[in-house]
């Protein structure tokens, strides 16, 4: 209703100046430019290559995990039993590395643990036509639940040093990068593509405009979604994986939250929650986004929950002001009538 | 005979899931019994009742949102930040009177939630949306008031502390809080023109609006009580466990949306019963207290919740479906007998 573009459809890309200035991708990083200037002029460690290294190590997991939620939510799912995935994930790769199973297993490990929690929230979802929401925070709790039973209050920290490496350490010297967010670029260029440059990435925004007519019109919008679910879980046991190695150890409560922080970044990079329109490298700026802002606050020596509050702020700001401008314009224009 | 026979006929069919559900806590309570009796004693059914009287308000509270296709995810975070600011006062003025006390919560809640209903009802933002912006600014705002602060009973008044657990005809005052939230939800639910609208709006918007329902007027509403109710329960947390900080109820919308769905309220607005939320509540805090009393370990409770959780959609799934295909042959037969 408030969403007046919702179902434009455009012959071709927007060519016109005024229309890429207020693209949503523009606005964001007009703000990531505002951040890093701000914070350049506060603090002379923020702009080292060794400290930004180290603040993508905050983000980079949940910005995987991303990924794959802002696709189920361009289709009008969501999937808010991620943060549990990573925490089964991480069990599963605590005993096999009890068990002295290779680094390189470890991975795969996590990422099928979080592929098969994935194919029991799509079960569940398409095979009884439930809302993904309710499912998927009763797959949270169950799965979190699995995590505390096995666990109790003990916590799994004999990881050998091989594994733990391949998250604490550099991958790349020249520029320094870490494997989590080096996956992270890989993994946004390939969503990029496909969402943007394939039919199949047509059809999620299909979907997410228009389920039924996108049924009607030949899309398998069930199998669509059952993929979907799949890899947002495929996701979650690789962030799984990489958590667990970059803090060495697998507790119940591993990645406590996490849901609302990775919907927030998701929607906070233009993905509409009532599905059909945003864009990937939206949510990459917005990670991006996310990211700078609480390194530079945390330089400044703002507490991390001040900081929430900050990004709180935020979100709310960055999804209102483009509705209250556009209301100010359309009542300028009346006026002028 | 006939028309009773009927009548009676028609409020099983109308409140067949409450019934399947309040069976099915009876014998979970029934059969934890047998197992330990010691869970049958009074003290003891007393002891659940009261611990499933926060998640029962705020679960009825959530309902009404959900009714109308919204969402309030930061009522736990509003709880914690009204409980704090109480929990402050109580420090700073020893001598209020606690339904002062009450009052300050219940209206600090209000204005948080009218925050929340504002923006979706006047700026036209998702309530997704919104109150998960607002969870994280209410919960941070407690650290900011507090400090960081953890403030113990130690510093607050003996009669801000009492009052959830004094007892009145044996049951404590948060059942009795509980049990008057209840009836005042039912009441406007059910014999109300806004209430009733409510599950107009739920059940389709459009139509609601061409009846000449005001959405936003609903909206502003629902948040509004939504976040009174959590700030009464902050009140009520804070004063029963005797501890305010930061992190007090930390993930708790999950619980409570958890409890709505469990009483078969649909997430996709305009079905949802007061009896039923109660049951869902109920069935959580049975399940929370009946734990440990057959010596299972608590770390089992999540795990059960989710499988409950699971079992409870899919079960409301299909009857909702089924209630679809149920209204045209009675339709057909009232047209046919000429009477309604």
């Amino acid at each position: 209703m408030s969403e007046p573009t919702r179902y434009q459809v455009l012959d071709r890309a927007p060519t016109r100046w005024s229309d890429r200035a207020l693209r949503w991708e523009t606005i964001l990083l007009a703000l990531v430019a505002v951040v890093v200037a701000v914070n350049t002029v506060q603090s002379p460690y923020f702009l080292d290559v060794y400290n930004l290294s180290d603040m993508t190590q905050n983000f980079s997991e949940k910005a995987i995990v991303a990924l794959g939620m802002a696709l189920l939510i361009l289709v009008r799912e969501i999937d808010l039993s991620v943060a549990a995935i990573v925490s089964v994930a991480s069990l599963g790769i605590g005993f096999a590395a009890k068990a002295g199973i290779s680094p390189p297993g470890l991975f795969a490990i996590g990422i099928v643990i979080g592929a098969v929690c994935g194919v029991l929230n799509s079960f569940l979802v398409t095979a009884f036509g439930l809302p993904s929401i309710v499912v998927t925070i009763g797959t949270m709790s169950l799965y979190r639940g699995i995590a505390q039973v096995v666990l109790g209050d003990q916590a799994i920290t004999a990881y050998p040093s091989r594994y733990t490496d391949l998250a604490q350490t550099f991958v790349l010297e020249r520029p320094p990068l870490y494997l989590a967010f080096l996956l992270f670029i890989m993994l946004a260029v390939v969503f990029a593509a496909v969402l943007h440059l394939t039919p199949w990435g047509r059809m999620l925004y299909a979907i997410g405009n228009n389920p039924v007519a996108s049924r009607f019109s030949g899309i398998r919008v069930e199998r669509i979604r059952f993929i979907l679910f799949v890899v947002s879980g495929a996701l979650s046991g690789l962030a799984g994986a990489l958590l667990t190695a970059r803090i060495g150890s697998t507790r119940p409560n591993i990645a406590l939250g996490w849901e609302l922080e990775i919907v927030t970044m998701v929607v906070l990079g233009g993905i509409s929650i009532r599905g059909g329109s945003g864009t990937v490298p939206g949510v990459v700026i917005a990670i991006l986004l996310l990211g700078l802002t609480t390194f530079g606050l945390t330089l400044l020596n703002v507490p991390g929950i001040v900081i929430n509050v900050i990004l709180g702020c935020l979100l709310i700001a960055a999804i209102a002001a483009p509705i209250v401008l556009a209301r100010a314009r359309l009542a300028s224009a009346a006026r002028l009538h | 005979m006939r028309p009773i026979g009927r009548a009676m006929m028609r409020v099983i069919r109308g409140y067949a899931r409450e019934i399947m559900l309040a069976a099915i806590v009876l014998v979970l309570v029934l059969s934890v019994g047998a197992r330990a009796p010691v869970f049958l004693t009074f003290e003891s059914l007393n002891g659940v009742l009261t611990d499933s009287a926060i998640l029962a308000m705020m679960a009825l509270a959530q309902m009404m949102v959900i009714l109308i296709r919204g969402i309030d995810l930061s009522v736990a975070a509003n709880l914690a930040l009204s409980g704090m600011v109480v929990a402050l006062l109580s420090e700073q003025a020893p001598n209020l009177p606690i339904i002062g006390t009450i009052l300050v919560a219940a209206g600090c809640g209000a204005v948080l939630g009218f925050f929340n209903g504002f923006l979706v009802a006047s700026i036209a933002i998702p309530p997704i949306v919104v109150t998960l912006g607002t969870l994280a600014i209410y919960r941070g705002l407690v650290f900011v008031v507090s400090g960081g602060r953890w403030i113990s009973s130690h510093r607050m008044p003996p009669a801000f502390l009492d009052f959830p657990h004094e007892t009145f005809l044996g049951v404590s005052t948060l059942v009795w809080i509980a049990a008057l939230v209840a009836v005042a939800t039912a009441v406007f639910l059910g014999r109300t023109r806004v209430g009733r609208g409510l599950y107009a709006v739920g059940g389709n918007p459009v139509a609601a609006r061409y009846c000449g329902i005001d959405l936003g007027r609903q909206e502003l509403l629902v948040f509004t009580i939504s976040g009174a109710v959590s700030g009464l329960c902050g009140y009520l947390w804070v004063a029963r466990f005797g501890i305010a900080y930061t992190e007090i109820a930390l993930g708790y919308e999950l619980s409570i949306i958890a409890a709505c769905v469990i009483g078969g309220v649909s997430i996709g607005g305009g079905i949802g019963t007061v009896t039923g939320t109660l049951l869902g509540a109920l069935f959580l805090g049975v399940v929370v207290n009946a734990l440990p009393v057959i010596n299972v370990s608590p770390f089992w409770q999540m795990a059960i919740s989710g499988m409950v959780i699971l079992t409870a959609v899919v079960i409301n799934a299909r009857t909702e479906s089924r209630k679809g295909k149920l209204i045209l042959p009675e339709a057909r037969r009232a047209a046919a007998g000429g009477s309604l």
